[in-house]
């Protein structure tokens, strides 16, 4: 049934697989931490190239190493990247990644260090990022379906007010686009804790909401159980959460799941930087709670634009996505405007409803969507941050 | 509508959230409850900061505060009607 967000549209690069991207990254991947230099050097003499270094890549084994595959390749097949130039250590691991982002039909090429030398690879490596600059920036933008976005959510430094208002409003933009048939994200394993009860609800079926129980209860029994030392209270809330208001997990937990609206489903759950394969619709990623590798992993799972809800003002931004921040605090306001995207203050002063506060994110969405960069871009926020699971070999 | 000093999420809660500024001891709080928009009075006991929560009444430690109309911990001491409550006298039943 068309409603009146049916017709929306926005300008986007449609990509040979079939996707949506709403940036135009030509990336310089590192397969490893010892591979950053070279990609940063590579990144230095092409203009308009973006390396991504991290710190991980070296002696992983099983999950894990499953993990840093699925992140690597998922970033770099993200539709916010135009084409990739990947550079290890060995020529392996590289081929392998390589290979992975080359099914979507993308230019991306491998370059290896070990007998060649930083020098001679950084040249090669040069060579060909400028190529791809060349063809990435000869690429327009087309009218593209709101259907064919895919949003991500992820909330960070929440507070009280992020319960009241910045989260309520996601999950009306959710409540709205959803039926579009959009693709929608959550996750945030350990900070549905208190609200776990409501959340196995929340599945399209019950034996959806078993899976995603099934999930939650691993990492309760062997992460948290296995690991803590005592009251993780120091740790969640964080001290953030304390300062604005927040007092237990039970209360955060919450007002997090306020982001999924009130008519919203999901109907399957993620693995880590897994892409979604049960159609259009919204998903629970299993992700840790920490911004900056939540965000990772959405993007690496192919989610092209992510809503932040924040109260006291995490600064967070990501390379490849933007994220678009929503406040409710008027104090982070005042006090730190230059990191707001979207002030939804109003809802707390009763000026505001969340309807209305809904249709401001959904403008938000299709300007940033267009082209707009949001404050975390303008700032030069690009926390890339892989989610490992266990010590390397 | 005027500006509210405090909102309520639901009728079942027995806590509320200051949503301005420099809430200070003995102000006559306008109260909103965003279920349905209803509203009461409740005088602040104490200067409490925007975000923290204020006890709609009377509460013993023991009790389980409600919000969100769920259950979002335990109290540890016991607070007055219109007192700040946070860290010093709520605990999470988790972790």
């Amino acid at each position: 049934m068309a409603s009146r967000y049916s017709n929306l549209t926005f300008k986007g690069y449609r990509r040979d697989n079939g996707r949506v991207g709403v940036r135009n990254h030509v990336v310089i991947l590192p397969v490893d931490d010892i591979s950053n230099a070279a990609c940063e050097a590579v990144a230095n003499n092409i203009k308009g190239t973006l390396a991504l270094p991290h710190a991980y890549g070296r002696l992983q084994f099983g999950a894990d190493l499953d993990l840093h595959f699925r992140t690597m390749i998922g970033s770099g097949a993200n539709p916010n990247v135009a084409a990739v130039v990947v550079i290890g250590i060995e020529p392996g691991w590289t081929k392998r990644i390589v290979d992975g982002i080359a099914e979507t039909g993308k230019p991306v090429a491998g370059f290896s260090i070990e007998q060649n030398g930083d020098l001679k690879t950084i040249m090669d490596a040069s060579r060909k990022a400028k190529e791809f600059v060349h063809y990435a920036s000869e690429l327009q933008r087309e009218e593209c379906s709101i259907s064919e976005l895919w949003i991500s959510t992820k909330c960070g430094e929440s507070d009280t007010t992020t319960g009241l208002g910045s989260c309520p409003t996601v999950g009306n933009l959710y409540d709205k686009l959803l039926p579009e048939g959009i693709y929608g994200c959550f996750g945030e394993t350990s900070e549905i804790t208190g609200a776990e009860h409501i959340c196995k609800e929340r599945a399209v079926s019950p034996e959806v909401g078993e899976l995603w129980y099934a999930m939650w209860k691993a990492y309760q029994d062997d992460v948290i159980e296995a690991h803590k030392d005592g009251d993780l209270s120091e740790s969640q809330p964080t001290k953030g959460n304390i300062e604005g208001g927040l007092t237990t997990i039970e209360e955060k937990a919450l007002g997090n799941l306020e982001k999924i609206g009130r008519t919203s489903r999901y109907i399957d759950i993620l693995e880590p930087a897994e892409a979604p394969k049960s159609g259009k619709g919204l998903y629970f990623m299993d992700s840790s709670s920490a911004a900056a590798e939540c965000v990772t992993l959405m993007a690496a799972g192919g989610y092209v634009i992510h809503t932040f809800p924040t109260g006291q003002g995490n600064v967070i931004g990501n390379p490849i996505v933007p994220v678009v921040k929503i406040t409710a605090n008027p104090r982070t306001v005042r006090t730190m405007g230059e990191h707001v995207d979207v002030d939804v203050s109003g809802i707390l002063r009763r000026e505001m409803t969340i309807d209305q506060a809904g249709d401001a994110l959904i403008d938000m969405v299709v300007r940033t969507a267009n082209g707009r960069n949001t404050a975390a871009e303008a700032l030069g926020h690009r926390e890339f941050v892989m989610t490992k699971l266990y010590r390397s070999a | 509508m005027k500006i509210p000093h405090l909102l309520v999420h639901d009728h079942a809660d027995n806590v509320g959230v200051v949503v301005i500024e420099g809430l200070k001891a003995g102000t006559q709080m306008l109260c909103v409850v965003t279920h349905d928009n209803s509203s009461f009075e409740l005088e602040a006991r104490a200067d409490v900061p925007i975000g923290h929560k204020v006890a709609l009444r009377d509460i013993a430690s023991g009790e389980t505060a409600i919000k969100y109309g769920e259950d979002i911990g335990r109290f540890v001491a016991d607070v007055g009607k219109g007192g700040h409550v946070h860290v010093h006298n709520l605990k999470t039943k988790r972790w």
